[in-house]
């Protein structure tokens, strides 16, 4: 297995709050890995301290190194701005840009340079057919991106982090404030994308894990209680809790 | 129903009809008060308006009842209350994105200033005007068009800022990560997303600070002077609204207190105008914004 993302030694406390306690984690490329847990396990956390979102919060204190294309990515010479364009986040309820549906996709392109003129045309096209949305869309491009319907605006949001080209896509519960049929919908592009990029899904639920994981972490209380290939650990899991949760006494 | 629930249920509807005849009272004396005062300014001045009082400055023996009209007022008026709302919001964009961008999570300097602010909105106009005037004089000016114009900017500041300042505030923080995400800089962010997400909050507070402006009387009184020609140049004196009223109303003539009247209709009828074309840019910006 090669890894992508190594989370070594990881401890996140928001003031004397401990939230992360030594969490350690090879997340492999090419793959959705899934890390799964109940409630304030620290799953969220751990997601957000990927794209350096964890310092827009007050008062948090971070130790340890999450080392991505062998750089330490809170190494004081790295600026977040860089690693934010690399690593695509789907949040829980999507929010589009107070703009058109255009230029929602189009925003991370502009702001990067990537394209202009009829390429800027061709590239939104192209992201916005990416994440399922192209047909529904195509007459409409230049209509408040608000007028969607929640889950036409969770794949738009997918559509707009996928534009700037990142090599990681974090999703954390993306399904979450969805009806079934768009919940169904999201999870189908994330299964046709994990070819291509490294994907790392949070959720608590064990039934979206078996449907998405290839590569599985499970969380609990702030602690990484155990990871390894879904499949392995869905049919044998080696840690009691874990156990426990997969069958749905705990959690 | 046990008795005693029932006499605690019309007791909440005793007290629920009370309150609700209270607001409705306070409703109908808000409106009987506006209406009052819109009533006498178009009852006493609507007849004295003309198109020789809005197209004209002041002729001779004007304030005795000649001939001529307000122009000079009213183009006085405008410059200044544009001007200086114009050069409060090329101090007070800023600093206002500064406060969203950057003191977003200090919150004790963040909070300092805006106490400062606060402060500063409620200090009385004749103060910034005496302040205006002592600034005009330190910069070797005489009573001017830009005396007037700084010294409104320095008194809309404060509006500007807050009134921009509250409304960012009400961003969602999921917005401002949604494009911190794809990588923007938090300024990029500032000006591409929350600027455009509050920008009906920010054209109401310019619209507020406009009005302030163009109806406040003690702050130009010394900076901008007065005079019946209409200015040609930022160092020239310019005459006011809100002066031409109180200068009109000041005589013994009926007739030109009459026009006293209907150079305060026609302040409000600006401000009006105003209020309706910010509506509409606000209903025009709408569509586009997150709810």
């Amino acid at each position: 297995m090669s890894e992508c993302i190594s989370i070594r030694n990881f401890n996140v406390a928001f003031g004397n709050t401990s939230v992360l306690k030594d969490v350690n984690l090879d997340i492999p490329c090419r793959q959705i890995t899934v890390i799964m847990g109940p409630s304030g396990c620290g799953k969220t956390t751990l997601l957000r301290s990927i794209n350096r979102f964890l310092e827009l919060s007050d008062h948090v204190r971070i130790r340890g190194e999450i080392i991505i294309d062998g750089h330490n990515i809170y190494d004081p010479a790295v600026d977040p701005i860089d690693i934010r364009s690399k690593i695509g986040l789907l949040a829980q309820r999507p929010y589009s840009l107070p703009m058109s549906i255009f230029d929602n996709v189009a925003y991370g392109l502009r702001i990067h340079g990537m394209a202009d003129g009829k390429d800027l045309h061709k590239a939104v096209r192209h992201y916005l057919e990416m994440a399922g949305l192209w047909e529904e869309v195509k007459d409409r491009l230049r209509e408040p991106a608000v007028r969607l319907s929640i889950g036409q605006q969770q794949r738009l949001c997918l559509a707009r982090g996928l534009a700037v080209e990142p090599e990681v896509i974090l999703a954390d519960e993306p399904t979450s404030a969805l009806d079934p049929i768009s919940a169904q919908n999201i999870e189908q592009r994330l299964l046709d994308l994990r070819e291509k990029y490294t994907i790392v899904v949070v959720t608590h639920t064990v039934r979206q894990a078996r449907r998405l994981a290839d590569f599985l972490a499970f969380m609990y209380l702030g602690e990484m209680v155990e990871s390894g290939e879904a499949a392995a650990i869905f049919s044998n899991p080696h840690h009691p809790l874990t156990r426990a949760y997969l069958q749905g006494a705990i959690g | 129903m046990n008795p005693k629930r029932g006499t605690r249920r019309r007791l909440a509807q005793f007290e629920e009809a009370f309150w609700l005849t209270l607001m409705r009272l306070a409703l109908l004396s808000v409106v009987i008060v506006l209406g009052w005062i819109l009533a006498t300014l178009l009852l006493k001045g609507l007849p004295a308006i003309n198109w020789e009082l809005i197209s004209q400055p002041p002729q001779g023996g004007y304030y005795l009842g000649g001939k001529g009209g307000i122009l000079n007022a009213l183009l006085g008026s405008i410059y200044l209350a544009g001007g200086g709302t114009l050069l409060g919001l090329i101090f007070s964009l800023p600093v206002v994105f500064y406060l969203a961008t950057y003191l977003h999570h200090r919150s004790r300097q963040a909070a300092l200033i805006r106490l400062m602010l606060d402060v500063l909105w409620g200090i009385p106009s004749i103060v910034y005007g005496v302040f205006g005037f002592l600034i005009m004089l330190s910069l070797g000016l005489r009573a001017s068009l830009l005396a007037g114009i700084i010294t409104l900017a320095l008194l809309e500041l404060p509006i500007l800022i807050r009134g921009m300042d509250e409304f960012i505030r009400t961003t969602p923080e999921e917005l401002v990560q949604s494009s911190l995400a794809v990588g923007a800089t938090p300024l990029e962010t500032t000006l591409k997303v929350v600027s455009r997400q509050t920008l009906p909050g920010l054209i109401t507070a310019v619209l507020l600070a406009f009005g302030r402006g163009i109806g406040d009387a003690a702050s130009v009184l010394f900076t901008a002077g007065y005079t019946d020609h209409i200015p040609t140049s930022l160092f020239e004196p310019a005459a006011s609204l809100p002066l031409a009223v109180f200068f009109q109303l000041g005589t013994p003539f009926p007739a030109v207190q009459q026009r006293a009247y209907a150079s305060a209709l026609v302040l409000t009828i600006i401000i009006l105008f105003i209020s309706l074309l910010g509506r509409w840019l606000v209903s025009h910006f709408n569509k586009f914004l997150l709810r």
